[in-house]
């Protein structure tokens, strides 16, 4: 058979039922095989949408995703998605076309070099050079992508190799002699951190995306509840411990809560469990946690130590170690009045500084009071994407989200236009599960021309827009260190995105009045099909509380 | 977005405290990796994002044709090593890793040494590339062509010997480098 029916064979092999992709000259005859392959494609309308549209499948269902482009301009459009997935550990393959082999090196028409442009936001990457290598490297991409520490895989397919004749078997081994991650953690290593933890008196478990790629969600809570341990997680980490839940401290880090980030200031021993210590989370770092012991629960080794130095390192599969820790914690018989000084101390902040802002007293919507609304509007049963800004940190601080997977935004990177392909994507992968999206007015319009694919298809998500009219996030930042001197944030009072939904064949909605807004929201929610909601909020309202740049926890203002 | 907060200039102190273990010695890296197009871009590529300086860097085949051995040098004062093995470890291509211990290594370097050697100078040229058993392997009136094998240090070593009689050019291979064998001697 062609190398290209080979492909879909591959494709079914490895579980796909659905891809996102756009199609070009040099993928032709992959576009060719889709005909009578009996594997859903999305078409996109841009390949950007695919990728992210990808990654938020991946993120929302756990599978691989998976987004096809051609070669060139096809394969560059991929760029922002792979560098996303990359620093967010989402599990992808993105197949590429590329220019015919004789024509490899000549400027050829649509020709990128997409193996060189992509290896360093590739966890790993293929460049086919003869058609029979192709069953392997698909397999071998998804065995990398979804295993270990998971990330963006590439396969480069040369057009003219595509179309060649193979005689297709079905691949039963790999064949990857460097490449075995520990999933396993060392016995030792575990007893000595459930030690350190029953002799703690202020620990904290912080907690990042790891435990959710490893479906270690119950685990994580199996441990946490098997004392009263202290619960934050990363931005990337929310819904791996249920919020809200008495031990739940909020989410850490530049815009988390004041006592999750008191408590990382003051504890005596921090567990942390695949994350990865970004300055968003530690501030200053000569400052970050001086008085703490660090345990550090990582599948990828390369992050132990790499920010911060860990006393006691534990390479592993959170959902592998998490169980064994729980058990010898148990072993140890620590004594639970230990805590009992370290909660009261949590409580004190938690009445203290409890999250909050000045509400209006008028029909002005609060973007904070948004993001409460829609909480109430859907009772927080709702997969919840977001974009990059403002609305993204309200959306973490105050949608409170109880399941692992049900949260969708791009941490690391912090890719504006993130929100509608990837919230379009988990509505695809989920979609018994209703997919709300919170943007901003500067945000949704890096990937609007999805909203064409939503209707398309038929995806429906419900797209809330956060409309101030300004880069929110940066015009915080101008205010706060600049001198207020505002450069180019103002976005004006363009486009009308009622109409923009109307010409996208998608319902608009503009909703101004507080007083409806919760009730409002759920005839969005109810209304069939993509809907596009124009929330009209404070013009200039800051994201708080906030570690200052460079500053220490503790220095926490607002 | 950019730290405001950040300070331009760093003093010293501040730099070294802020980094990882530091071993301040000399590494070399045996990396054995598969053979297969762009292994070698990939690591050079790691080592360029993630702010390593190799010192030298050679490629070669070994004994297995699917493999291909690269052994490179960098300072331990400058970076550390932990992370940097850690991170060479994550690429799929890269099969082991040594970072060879030096009291249990052999290693070699070859350099080419053109150096000025007319009338006098000649035959005290002669002199210094014999105690480092070297070899003369091209002559013009003007100037000589010589070989070294040795080790870093070595190679170092006869660089400054022959320099004040005018070094013309150089070129070296970069140390390669294998372990001692074991109870075999």
């Amino acid at each position: 058979m062609r190398a290209v029916d080979a492909v879909m064979e591959c494709l079914k092999a490895e579980g796909v039922d659905v891809v996102f992709g756009y199609p070009g000259g040099a993928n032709l005859p992959t576009y060719d095989a889709f005909v009578d392959a009996g594997i859903r494609h999305v078409l996109v309308r841009h390949e950007a949408g695919g990728g992210h549209a990808a990654e938020g499948y991946a993120k929302a269902s756990g599978r691989v995703g998976v987004v096809f482009a051609t070669s060139g301009p096809g394969a560059t459009n991929i760029v922002t998605p792979l560098t996303d997935a990359m620093m967010d550990s989402v599990p992808l393959v993105a197949f590429t076309g590329q220019v015919r082999t004789d024509l490899l090196g000549t400027d050829g028409f649509q020709e990128a070099d997409t193996f060189g442009i992509t290896m360093p936001i590739v966890k790993h990457s293929f460049m086919i050079q003869h058609p029979t290598e192709i069953p392997r490297a698909i397999h071998e991409a998804f065995h990398i992508a979804r295993s270990g520490r998971p990330g963006p895989v590439l396969i480069d397919m040369p057009t003219d190799l595509t179309r060649a004749e193979i005689d297709y078997q079905p691949v039963g081994d790999l064949r990857l002699p460097g490449y075995q991650p520990t999933t396993e953690g060392n016995q030792k290593q575990i007893r000595l951190a459930a030690k350190a933890l029953a002799n703690s008196r202020r620990p904290v478990l912080y907690v990042g995306g790891g435990v959710i790629n490893a479906g270690a969600s119950a685990e994580l809570t199996e441990l946490a509840i098997s004392d009263r341990l202290p619960v934050t997680c990363t931005l990337m980490g929310l819904g791996a411990f249920a919020a809200p839940h008495p031990q739940w401290l909020g989410m850490l880090g530049m815009h988390g809560t004041r006592a999750a980030n008191y408590a990382m200031d003051e504890a005596d021993l921090i567990v942390a469990i695949g994350a990865r210590f970004d300055d968003r989370i530690t501030g200053k770092l000569s400052e970050f946690a001086p008085r703490a012991k660090f345990v550090h629960i990582d599948v990828d080794p390369a992050e132990i130590s790499k920010n911060v130095p860990a006393h006691i390192p534990i390479v592993g599969d959170a959902r592998n170690i998490l169980p064994r820790l729980t058990a010898e914690y148990r072993a140890a018989g620590a004594d639970p009045e230990r805590l009992k000084a370290w909660w009261e101390r949590i409580e004190g902040w938690r009445t203290q500084h409890p999250l909050t802002y000045e509400d209006s007293s008028d029909t002005e919507i609060k973007p904070q009071y948004m993001v409460q609304a829609l909480y109430e509007a859907t009772g927080g049963d709702c997969i919840l994407a977001s974009d990059v800004g403002q609305h993204q940190m309200w959306s973490a601080q105050y949608f409170h989200f109880a399941k692992p997977r049900r949260w969708i935004n791009s941490g690391g990177l912090g890719t504006m236009g993130f929100g509608l392909p990837a919230a379009m994507g988990a509505a695809v992968a989920m979609p018994d599960v209703p997919t709300c999206l919170i943007t901003g007015d500067g945000s949704i319009q890096m990937n609007a021309q999805e909203l064409a694919t939503c209707t398309e298809n038929g995806i429906p998500v419900k797209i809330f827009i956060m409309n101030n009219g300004y880069l929110g996030m940066v015009r915080q930042w101008q205010e706060l260190f600049w001198d207020r001197r505002y450069s180019h944030v103002d976005m004006g009072s363009w486009p009308d995105f009622v109409k923009l939904a109307d010409a996208y064949g998608a319902t608009g909605m503009r909703l101004t009045e507080k007083k409806t807004l919760v009730e409002d929201m759920r005839k969005a929610i109810e209304t069939p099909g993509p809907v596009v909601v124009d929330v009209r909020v404070t013009r200039e309202e800051n994201t708080y509380p906030m570690i200052a740049p460079g500053a220490a926890a503790r220095d926490m203002v607002g | 977005m950019g730290d405001p907060g950040t300070k331009e200039l760093l003093t010293l102190a501040e730099l070294e405290a802020s980094s990882g273990v530091r071993t301040g010695r000399k590494h070399t890296l045996s990396i054995m990796v598969e053979n297969k197009p762009g292994v070698l871009t990939r690591i050079a590529g790691l080592f360029a994002r993630r702010g390593f300086n190799i010192d030298t860097l050679a490629v070669g085949p070994t004994d297995d044709p699917r493999l291909s051995r690269i052994t490179l040098t960098l300072d331990g004062a400058m970076h550390p090593i932990d992370q940097v093995t850690k991170q060479l470890h994550k690429l799929i291509n890269v099969i082991k890793i040594r970072d060879l211990e030096p009291a249990d290594t052999v290693a070699r370097e070859l350099a080419l040494f053109k150096v000025s050697a007319d009338g006098g100078a000649r035959g005290e040229v002669m002199q210094i590339v014999e105690i480092f058993r070297g070899k003369i392997i091209d002559v013009t009136k003007r100037s000589v062509i010589i070989e070294v094998t040795g080790t870093w240090e070595k190679i170092e070593a006869f660089e400054r010997m022959v320099r004040p009689f005018g070094l013309v050019e150089m070129a070296r291979t970069g140390e390669i480098a294998i372990s001692r064998g074991r109870g075999e001697t």
